[in-house]
């Protein structure tokens, strides 16, 4: 196939950005986007421009590191990860627009590189089971019912790639922050921080500067992985649990 | 231009700090002779952790529990992106809970033999020892791990064992065991008992007066490159699989850390020693950037096959059951389907040789679900492997419950790494290397699901408790500053590569060599290899490298974000790496597990090991680029599982 691409370029955090226009040729619908990306930037090189920066490692859909809006929507046309995305998705002509993820708790680095580590900082203030090496009871001391443990999996499968602050348009983080919350909150080890862990989270996350969330659901329509709009009611119904028992003290 | 085919025998390899007497009481009685350090002077001494992987991200946090003042590096954007993330199919545990007849020693017994009897039965004792803890620990970190009905945990069969101690978390094991260790990891960070450095990339160790004291590292955002010093450091930073360019590790995952302790002193243990996978997707052309590995676990009811007649390219519905080998159970028929990898890796690579693969270019297998839909009904077949058939349906456009799945071996995990003594310490003294970037407890091959139980033993267990003895005993160091003239060579040195890459302004891309070395070393150091394939490619390597540094193009400048420089770099070490891995394998004139020297087969065709002449591991030190190294043997002494050559019929 022949594309045209129009690409963000911005130099640095601190420069102006703009969309700038390539052709590439010889596209096999068995590539994957960032493959595609790659025969891009080989050319780039050989023609002495400098190549397209963005984020990527394991091309399997799990790390989480690609973060491409791709034709205005967050990882492209497919629910997957941009690594993940084939060409066999687009038709020999398009014009594909690629846009890093616009959201002003992720400013851009470079090109389609953005900085995402206000999620780092919001796992930090909570989203952890306090058990230090060592202290941790036999594994079969506490039953865990399989509906919790499902529960639990189906939340702790994010892989924190903001294609959900992404795809809001409020640049919310809601469903990243309430699918640590669920994950941990409903099982019997992270009971004991559960109201710490909720309020002190989403006390981080309004501190980075997300917006806030209006449930238009664009976030969980995004999500590679399936976290469930509902998770976001789970985690307002945590955080309003906590806050009265907070209030009461 | 330099290049090698021999080398130079040194002294032999001694491990220390191994105990004696029997091999259940060494870790109590290692870690009894262990010296502690007062719980009230942790703090004032620094730990450089580089990696956040299983090892690396388990090792922090608990570095860090203790007291120690912790610095961690890592390249990726954030430490819960590790590679080890990737990890699908389970983690070994020797709790019997299904009381099938498990135990430690059989795990033990398990892991030494399944590692070709090139392995420490020291090591491999005290890693089943441990495995009972790490899954007590990662439930209590909340890690998601499969229950049954009754709340209690589910475990299940994988490659190549015959009892169920595989805890897992569907296909994602590696990721929820991650999330685990980076989680316990950020609560060490926002305590301010860890200093994270992500987006930050280690590219050469500090080494004064004989122990190492520090990094040179590279901001990846700005470019800076900067030193870091410490009392001790420890490299967590993965395995070389990438030096074959088409891997399954992540596409930067690299070298570097290891190849430049190597460069410093570190001795390189078996680098001949690779897995490779034997269930990976095909590739579809040579735009392929990586290979993506399908869930061993696959081959507990898939069966595979490939037609009987050479060059059949009926599609796989048309053939009818009596004109297809299903080679594996035909082969070896009490393990059918689960013999070990390096086993059914070399099965494929050979019906494919006899030209009997099929899809593109011959190069694949069926990997077929038939017998299993018929069998257990199509939801079953759903609810074990969904995850595994949706990946793979899009990535190749084929429904594995209607079309059998193609696959063929793949690069997937390297065995070898550097040599460490008991205590996970290289021959550099304070440096220490943990999970895959040592070549520890595998051998010559890794059974499925262990590499998540060793970077966690390493990370949670090992390293915790014997860095502290290397602490005690070196209490009072002089002080090393940034300013201290060896830590401003090494900087100095560092840069001055950095600015050679850019300035060279040739006429070819990173990239480009990285595919001409990786397809070198696929076909002389891969799935089989031969003195002549070996001397072949040691020939090729040094004229590849003199060319990338006559023709290297990498653009933009070193005082910005750059992705060209970072791989130029890394591949300047493969360059290096992959010599000294053709070395190792040319030297190594024996079959032994990931290692299958094709002039040492049983007339049978199976892989001959040579335990008279090999029973030992190689460690290599760096004498000079391009120059012969210095190799030093460590024998290896089998007092609990006798050597025998493995029976998988």
């Amino acid at each position: 196939m022949k594309l045209t691409l129009r690409v963000w370029r911005q130099k640095n955090a601190d420069a102006d950005g703009a969309m700038s226009t390539y052709a590439v040729d010889g596209i096999s619908s068995d590539m994957s986007f960032l493959e595609m990306l790659d025969i891009l930037n080989e050319q780039l090189i050989l023609s002495g421009e400098e190549p397209v920066a963005f984020d990527h490692d394991c091309r399997e859909g799990i790390c989480g590191a690609c973060s491409l809006v791709i034709n205005g929507e967050a990882h492209g046309p497919e629910r997957t990860t941009a690594c993940q995305l084939h060409m066999r998705s687009f038709q020999d002509g398009d014009t594909i627009d690629i846009e890093p993820w616009r959201a002003s708790a992720f400013p851009v680095i470079r090109d389609l590189v953005v900085d995402r580590s206000a999620f780092d900082r919001i796992i930090q203030a909570g989203g952890y089971v306090t058990a230090p090496t060592g202290s941790a009871p036999e594994a079969h001391a506490t039953p865990v019912p399989k509906a919790d443990a499902d529960f639990a999996f189906e939340h702790a499968e994010c892989i924190g790639c903001g294609a959900c602050v992404a795809a809001c348009p409020n640049g919310a983080a809601m469903l990243f922050t309430s699918a640590k919350i669920n994950h941990l909150n409903v099982l019997p080890q992270g009971a004991p921080e559960r109201e710490t862990r909720v309020l002190d989270m989403v006390a981080q996350m309004d501190s980075e500067g997300f917006g806030g969330c209006t449930l238009t659901g664009e976030c969980a329509t995004a999500c590679p992985k399936g976290i469930p709009l509902v998770s976001i009611t789970s985690m307002n119904k945590e955080w309003l649990r906590a806050a009265r028992k907070a209030g009461k003290r | 231009m330099t290049s090698y085919t021999d080398y130079t025998t040194g002294e032999p390899a001694v491990d220390s700090k191994a105990p004696s007497g029997p091999v259940h009481e060494r870790w109590d009685k290692r870690r009894f002779e262990a010296r502690l350090v007062n719980p009230a002077n942790r703090r004032k001494h620094t730990i450089i952790v580089v990696g956040t992987g299983l090892a690396g991200g388990a090792a922090g946090a608990t570095l860090a529990e203790q007291g120690y003042h912790v610095v961690q590096f890592c390249y990726q954007d954030s430490p819960r992106r590790a590679h080890s993330i990737a990890a699908q199919g389970g983690i070994n545990a020797a709790k019997n809970y299904r009381n099938d007849g498990d135990s430690i020693h059989r795990l033990f017994y398990d892991t030494v033999k399944g590692g070709d009897f090139r392995a420490r039965e020291s090591n491999v004792h005290r890693l089943a020892q441990i495995s009972v803890e790490i899954i007590d620990q990662c439930v209590a970190q909340g890690v998601p791990f499969a229950r049954e009905y009754g709340g209690l945990l589910d475990t299940r069969s994988f490659g190549g064992v015959q009892v169920s101690r595989t805890f897992y978390a569907r296909g994602q094991t590696g990721q929820q065991l991650l999330l685990g260790a980076y989680q316990a990891l950020s609560r060490q960070i926002a305590a301010g008992n860890v200093e994270m450095h992500p987006r930050t990339e280690m590219l050469d160790l500090i080494v004064v007066d004989g122990r190492a004291r520090g990094i040179v590292a590279r901001d990846l955002v700005t470019g800076k490159t900067d030193t870091y010093v410490a009392d001790a450091v420890v490299l967590a930073s993965g395995g070389y699989g990438n030096v074959f360019y088409l891997s399954t590790n992540a596409m930067n995952s690299n070298a570097t850390a290891v190849w430049r302790a190597h460069r410093r002193g570190a001795h390189f243990a078996n680098p001949c020693f690779t897995q490779i996978h034997p269930t990976c997707i095909p590739r579809t052309g040579d735009h392929q950037s990586k290979l993506t590995l399908m869930s061993e676990s696959l081959r507990n009811d898939g069966r595979i096959w490939v037609p009987k007649a050479k060059g059949d390219t009926r599609p796989p519905n048309q053939i009818p059951e009596d004109e297809r080998d299903y080679y594996l159970e035909r082969i070896y028929p009490s393990f059918g389907n689960l013999v070990p990898r390096d086993i059914a890796s070399r099965a494929a690579k050979n019906v494919c040789d006899e030209g009997r693969g099929i899809g593109p270019g011959g190069q694949g297998v069926y990997l077929d679900f038939a017998d299993a839909i018929r069998r257990m009904g199509r939801a079953a077949v759903e609810a074990r492997y969904g995850n595994l058939f949706d990946m793979y349906q899009r990535i190749t456009d084929e429904d594995p419950y209607e079309v059998p799945m193609r696959i063929y071996p793949a690069v997937h995990y390297t065995m070898g790494g550097l040599w460490v003594d008991y205590d996970l310490q290289t021959t550099v003294p304070g440096l220490f290397a943990i999970g895959e970037a040592n070549f520890s407890d595998h051998g010559a091959n890794r059974l499925g699901a262990s590499a998540l139980m060793q970077g966690l033993a390493d990370g949670y267990f090992v390293l915790p408790a014997t860095i502290n003895d290397y602490l005690a005993r070196n209490p009072h160091q002089d002080p090393v500053t940034p300013e201290h003239p060896v830590v401003q060579e090494m900087l100095a040195d560092t840069e001055d590569r950095l600015n050679l890459l850019l300035a060279v302004d040739g006429d070819r891309t990173p990239d480009s060599f990285h595919r001409e070395l990786g397809e070198l070393m696929w076909e002389f150091c891969g799935m089989a290899r031969t003195e002549s394939g070996l001397r072949k490619a040691l020939e090729r390597i040094p004229q590849i490298r003199e060319e990338f540094w006559r023709r290297i193009k990498v653009p933009g400048t070193g005082e910005e974000f750059n992705q060209s420089l970072e791989k130029a770099n890394r591949i300047v070490d493969y360059l290096e790496l992959a010599e000294l891995m053709c070395l190792d394998a040319l030297h190594r004139a024996e079959s032994c597990g990931g290692h299958f020297r094709e002039e040492s087969q049983t007339p049978e065709g199976e892989a001959a090991r040579r335990d008279d002449t090999f029973a030992y591991a190689a460690a290599w030190e760096f004498t000079g680029t391009g120059v012969a190294p210095t190799l030093h043997k460590e024998d290896l002494v089998f007092e609990y599982v006798h050597p025998t050559q493995r029976s998988y019929a």
